[in-house]
């Protein structure tokens, strides 16, 4: 399991589990973490599973790259900046353990 | 959208045992009469199963690619550089959008590829992100208040026309800040947008030119009187102060307006009415709700899969393209059907019945996904959300006393008239 907590827009902290490789969207529902809506079904094609990585996770991560179908869709989420990531595109590798993700106010 | 052109088939099948009948080769899901008399589910039950990537060498709208099953809808959506949205191509909708002489071409971005799709609508996207909407919510609720306060109790009513239609144009005005009194106007600006002459809504394009002009000088106003006062919530003054839109050519304004007035108004009526019309036909879910109003916020996006207000987009094949075992050709009409994908029982667990407190009901194709999902899809939840709200402090039951009947539209997926009673709680 890699541990990943999530940061609601009013503080509050959520620290879940998930099993390596499923992806961080997966981590937030299977968890019922609120403000992870998903509504594609996790195929990077709505952007509802908008974070906000920490920066200093962010290289790690590794950040949006311009032109693919995720920075396509982040240009019109609401907040987005550099960021920006869907959850459903985070692979949750071991190398990720302790991550921290910002969950914007809405999804839209 | 013009789709009423044919004159109905007195012999068109519409029973299950003739429509089990018909060879898979001849079916035509285009023609708006099945969708009229309600009968285009059996079609689209045996097209997932037998032929769920299907072609249709002849009808009205010309050839066409019907795609029915939830993942290959998915597949041709969310890939636009092959499936092009282009107006000149012909667009968005089955059937082609022409250019007509004195039609007054009105540019919109839902018609457009990338890279102009992207600016424009990350310019206009704003004025309908989740943010913006809180602000509006107050005022949103407090006139639909007014709206379901004013309706008699136990009287055969239209709920169509005395409540979805009232409720939308409500919303529309209250987004725009539009001048209260003259707020049909705006229905009927939407209503003229998508109209050809046939649909007998104008008399000629010269007719919708007109009005259209009109439309147009009327925003003019609007915008002026905007642009000089202190920005406001409202869509018209976001866009007047916003740098991304306060240069944008008139004409490039005027169609991205009316773009956010039409897509929000036939899709929210007929989601209104199709939620009070799936409750009566499913007592059982009606209970549940009148037990536990929490529901409401499940039951909302659930409403949407269900009524499906928009019944497909189309899109254009760029090049050569395989789906679902069938070669598409450059060049061909393909049309994405999501009233068939959210009935696709492969994706969505029981997708032929109405469940107000399914587990995942956002997972469902009537606001589209990718670079074209419905930007508005955040105030349509908002909106019936609110409705419904409200009517469930007011009324045990709206009870539905007589056949509703159906819009001939092979894209709006429409309610034009429902009787109901309502009973006081």
């Amino acid at each position: 399991m890699v541990k990943v907590t999530f940061v609601s827009s009013d503080g509050t902290r959520r620290e879940v589990a998930v099993a390596e490789g499923e992806t961080a969207r997966e981590a937030a529902l299977f968890n019922n973490v609120p403000g992870i809506d998903g509504d594609c079904g996790g195929v990077c094609a709505c952007a509802t599973c908008h974070v906000h990585v920490d920066p200093a996770w962010i290289d790690r991560v590794g950040r949006l790259e311009q032109g693919n179908a995720e920075a396509e869709l982040l240009q019109f989420a609401e907040g987005a900046n550099e960021y920006s990531r869907l959850a459903c595109q985070i692979p949750m590798l071991t190398k990720l353990e302790g991550l921290i993700l910002h969950v914007p106010e809405q999804q839209y | 959208m013009s789709t009423d052109t044919i004159e109905p088939d007195m012999m068109e099948p519409d029973t299950a045992e003739k429509i089990a009948t018909i060879p898979i080769g001849d079916i035509d899901v285009a023609r708006p009469s099945l969708y009229q008399k309600d009968t285009i589910g059996l079609f689209f039950d045996r097209l997932r199963k037998e032929e769920p990537v299907h072609y249709c060498r002849e009808s009205y709208v010309g050839p066409y690619w019907s795609i029915t099953k939830f993942n290959d809808i998915m597949a041709v959506e969310t890939n636009h550089k092959v499936f092009s949205s282009e107006a000149k191509l012909g667009g968005i909708a089955i059937q082609d959008m022409h250019s007509v002489e004195g039609a007054l071409e009105l540019e919109m971005f839902i018609a457009m590829d990338p890279p102009k799709h992207d600016q424009q609508r990350k310019a206009v996207s704003p004025a309908v992100a989740p943010s913006n909407l809180l602000l509006l919510e107050p005022t949103i609720r407090e006139r639909a208040c007014q709206i379901l306060d004013d309706l008699p109790v136990g009287e055969d009513i239209d709920w169509v026309d005395k409540v979805s239609i009232e409720l939308t144009t409500m919303t529309l005005a209250t987004l725009f800040d539009f001048p209260w009194e003259e707020r049909r106007k705006l229905t009927r600006w939407s209503d003229i947008t998508t109209a050809a002459p046939e649909t007998g809504i104008v008399e000629s394009y010269e007719a919708r030119r007109q009005e259209l002009i009109e439309c147009a000088m009327y925003f003019k106003g609007l915008w002026d009187q905007r642009v000089n006062e202190e920005p406001k919530n409202d869509l018209i003054s976001i866009m007047a102060h916003s740098p991304a839109t306060q240069n944008m050519p008139f004409l490039e304004f005027l169609g991205n307006l009316l773009l956010l007035i039409v897509g929000g108004n036939d899709t929210t009526r007929n989601s209104i009415s199709g939620g009070v019309l799936a409750l009566n036909q499913n007592p059982d879910e009606y209970r549940k709700l009148n037990d536990d109003p929490s529901l409401i916020a499940s039951m909302v996006p659930e409403i949407i899969r269900w009524q499906t207000p928009l019944t497909h987009m189309r899109r254009t094949a760029l090049q050569d393209w395989e789906i679902g075992g069938k070669q598409i050709r450059k060049g061909e009409k393909v049309v994405m059907w999501y009233l068939s994908g959210n009935r696709d029982d492969t994706v969505i667990d029981r997708a032929d019945q109405f469940i107000i407190d399914r587990q995942n009901p956002r997972h469902h194709l009537s606001f589209g996904f990718g670079i074209h999902r419905c930007m508005g899809n955040r105030l349509a939840e908002l909106q019936l959300r609110i409705v419904w709200e409200e009517i469930h402090k007011r009324f045990r039951k709206i009870e539905v006393t007589g056949e509703p009947e159906r819009l001939l539209s092979n894209f709006v997926r429409g309610i034009t008239k429902l009787p109901v009673r309502l009973h006081a709680r």
